[in-house]
């Protein structure tokens, strides 16, 4: 389809879509307990009433409020519902165009939605996850287009570089920087990956993202594509996230289907084929070149690095790797500009990130901030604080990679300099809240177990090292550890961040490394006297 | 096209090599020992068990010898007081791991993981001992597969792979519960592919691949075999 044909075709969405005086929108999240029943019902209560001329219910993506969901959008007029029930639907129909209900009604000021900066997340709850002319009626492929009537390869990557883009995976690479690396490999065969491997406890960005706007993440995938000069893509999705799964295959059909994929995209000389890959539930397939043995159908194992995946990556092509939350960061920065993104954000960490808050938190969701944001901003004012009159602990960021940040350091920006100096890292941007109630001897041995259970068995420090500190964590747990313990737990931790192969080893460490600098007491107060020379240990 | 020649600097010895070799066999070639488990001369190198592991000057991080291609004017050094406490720490973790009884194993005497802790200075384990209840594979005609002495370095795997062609070992699980299996996790006497040409025993570095028959410190590997294997495989190519 060339741009006249799709532009025509958004406007006739769009005239359909005006022609309903009122759009009730469902969250239709993995997440959201009865949303199928709740569309169900309020279709319903809309034929009972014979509007269906008038009201269109459709479902959408998440809107990121998942502590009071699911949540009813009614629009025109911004109206939130909060925990909707299917039996609500008569009551929510009948009070369209009059008072809402107040028993369900989410306050409009409400700091959660009117603090974020949604970039990644704008059209997440605003259209049909599973319509391609709701996607495209929202302005949705206009990136792409300009991209391929307008610019060269070499003007995409240096715009990615300008805008300052860093990797939304964990690492923070420059994303620009490993466009302009694979697009100046040599080879005749460059491949494309998009990482929705998401496997750390707490954190569901990227299902989120591919649910609710799976084409945002196609669209930054063709863009990449074209920028590196890949012609063959592949997603890696867990299996574990099935409607995610079911969404993006219907997304790539319907793109497909409109010539966005396929053979001359868009009546240009590009080509570009995207497949899907369902992993199996190894969080160590989330790491770069196990992903990739992965794809190749074999048993997801890190290579040593390097050569990087940008040199010899899938089947030993110069290979492009990137995250969800990056790839859909890419349309809005050819719409706006790379000027616009890089001035979001701090001064090496730009733009928005969108973050997974859970724990011991008021408002469990997805938010999405501008870099450099306070932690204090995100869980007291965005997160509503801490429920039942409790005191925060810690926040727990990167999840098992990451490390627990006391409450001292609230006031710290957020960013990944920020949190590396704090022994923490961004990580993909889960955000476990901690409050006064819990051990941190609990939190770091459940992750402990949890890189012990994820360790792919290759390397001998993470293999069997993981093993000896979560046997000395459990002493600390069962109070029982000794001086000698912790000086051991001290020395297996350095061994295990500095041999290991990959970075699931090289981070297991630092949630232990950074309760050790910030709550040393806790492993003190669990400590027993030695036992005396000669006696053996149990 | 010639392939450049490079000089580098190894333990202060200045030395030199192809571009396309590491580090470990430049070292190796000018005498310089770094100790290797996981590494066979022969087979594909994966730098699983990080014992090979190096300093370079410029570099804040470690690097697997066996798999760090040599450029100019690196200055590498392969001894240092962190390295070897960490070599101590990761042999030290493999005899935790599993049931490594040297008094009463096939190999003793001649096992690659007894003769690491030897150079080492390693005289107890700081670790203690993790006990897993392993089985003995003995269903094979004449070979046993003892997971008890096992370090997972995957040589069998690899010389089965690559070498044999055949392709029966593998690996099954994740992390700490890791286990060699034959085809799909078959006894190694059911399975269809394994040709019994008996290559993964003489790899094996410890006692876990052994001939049958053999009592303690009986087993005595044929391992110089395998480069020459390789090499006339190469000429032969030609």
């Amino acid at each position: 389809m060339h741009r006249e044909e799709l532009a025509a075709r958004a406007a006739e969405h769009q005239r359909r879509l005006d022609g309903f005086a009122h759009h009730i929108l469902v969250c239709a999240g993995l997440g959201c307990p009865d949303n199928e029943a709740i569309i169900a019902a309020l279709r319903r209560a809309v034929a009972e009433r014979q509007m269906e001329n008038r009201v269109l219910v459709r479902k959408a993506g998440c809107m990121g409020l998942c502590a009071l969901g699911p949540i009813v959008l009614i629009q025109p007029g911004e109206i939130a519902y909060q925990t909707v029930r299917p039996d609500d639907a008569a009551a929510i129909v009948a009070s369209l165009g009059q008072e809402p209900v107040q028993r369900l009604l989410l306050p409009p000021d409400l700091p959660f939605f009117a603090r974020q900066h949604k970039n990644v997340l704008a059209l997440s709850g605003r259209i049909d996850p599973e319509s391609i002319d709701d996607y495209l009626a929202a302005g949705g492929y206009g990136a792409l287009l300009t991209v391929l009537t307008g610019m060269r390869p070499v003007d995409v990557v240096r715009s990615i570089q300008e805008s300052g883009l860093r990797g939304r995976g964990g690492a923070g690479y420059p994303t620009g920087l490993k466009w302009a690396t694979v697009a100046k490999a040599t080879g005749d065969r460059k491949y494309l990956i998009c990482n929705g491997d998401e496997g750390d406890p707490g954190a569901f960005m990227d299902r989120s993202i591919l649910e609710s706007t799976p084409h945002a993440v196609l669209e930054g995938m063709i863009i990449a594509a074209y920028a590196v000069g890949a012609s063959q893509g592949y997603i890696y999705v867990r299996a574990e996230y099935p409607l995610a799964v079911k969404r993006l295959r219907l997304a790539i059909r319907e793109a497909e289907r409109s010539n966005l994929l396929g053979r001359a995209i868009c009546g240009s000389g590009f080509d570009l084929t995207l497949q899907i890959r369902l992993g199996a539930g190894a969080f160590v397939c989330g790491e770069e070149t196990a992903l990739i043995e992965s794809v190749e159908g074999r048993r997801g194992i890190p290579r040593p690095r390097p050569p990087y995946p940008a040199e010899k990556g899938l089947w030993g092509c110069p290979t492009l790797i990137n995250n969800v939350e990056t790839y859909a960061n890419i349309p809005p920065i050819v719409r706006n500009g790379a000027a616009w993104f890089a001035a979001l954000g701090t001064d090496r960490s730009k733009g928005t990130k969108v973050f997974a808050l859970t724990g011991k938190i008021r408002h469990t969701g997805l938010v999405e901030v501008p870099m450099g944001i306070s932690l204090r901003e995100i869980i007291f004012d965005i997160g509503g604080g801490i429920p039942d009159g409790h005191a925060l602990k810690a926040v727990q960021t990167g999840g098992p990679s990451g490390g627990c940040i006391p409450a001292d350091f609230l006031d710290t920006p957020v960013s990944y300099e920020s949190l590396h100096e704090l022994g923490s890292i961004m990580g993909s941007g889960g955000m476990i809240v901690i409050d006064e109630t819990s051990s941190m001897i609990d939190v770091v041995r459940y992750f402990m177990e949890f890189c012990m259970e994820e360790s792919c068995g290759k390397c001998v420090p993470c293999r069997a090292g993981t093993a000896q500190i979560h046997r000395l964590l459990t002493r600390f747990q069962e109070r029982r550890a000794t001086a000698a313990d912790l000086a051991m737990l001290e020395s297996l931790c350095d061994l295990v961040k500095h041999a290991s192969l990959c970075g699931l080893g090289q981070s297991a460490p630092n949630p232990v490394l950074s309760t050790l600098r910030y709550f040393r007491q806790e492993y003190l107060d669990r400590m027993v006297p030695a036992e005396p020379d000669g006696e053996v240990q149990p | 096209m010639t392939t450049p020649i490079l000089t580098l600097t190894i333990d202060g010895r200045p030395v030199s090599g192809l571009a396309t070799e590491t580090v470990l066999q430049v070292a190796g070639e000018n005498g310089i020992a770094i100790p290797t488990l996981c590494f066979l001369d022969g087979l594909s190198a994966t730098g699983a068990c990080r014992l090979c592991m190096v300093e370079i000057e410029g570099s804040a991080k470690l690097h697997p010898a066996c798999v760090t291609p040599i450029q100019e004017g690196m200055v590498v050094t392969t001894q240092s007081e962190r390295l070897r406490s960490y070599r101590r720490a990761i042999v030290q973790l493999l005899f935790a791991e599993r049931n490594h009884v040297c008094a009463v194993c096939v190999s003793n005497g001649h096992c690659e993981l007894q003769d690491l802790a030897r150079e080492l200075g390693i005289d107890h384990i700081d670790f203690p001992g993790r006990y897993p209840a392993l089985a003995v594979d003995a269903s094979h005609s004449r070979f046993v597969l003892d997971h008890n002495r096992c370090v997972l370095c995957t040589r069998c795997v690899r010389v089965c792979a690559e070498i044999e062609g055949a392709h029966t070992w593998d690996v099954k699980n994740r992390g700490i519960r890791s286990q060699i299996v034959a085809d799909l996790d078959t006894p190694w006497g059911t399975s269809t592919t394994c040709t019994g040409c008996g290559k993964c025993v003489h790899v094996c570095p410890t006692g876990a691949l052994s001939e049958k028959g053999r009592s303690v410190a009986e087993m005595q590997k044929k391992r110089p075999a395998l480069p020459y294997l390789v090499a006339n495989r190469a000429e032969e190519r030609r």
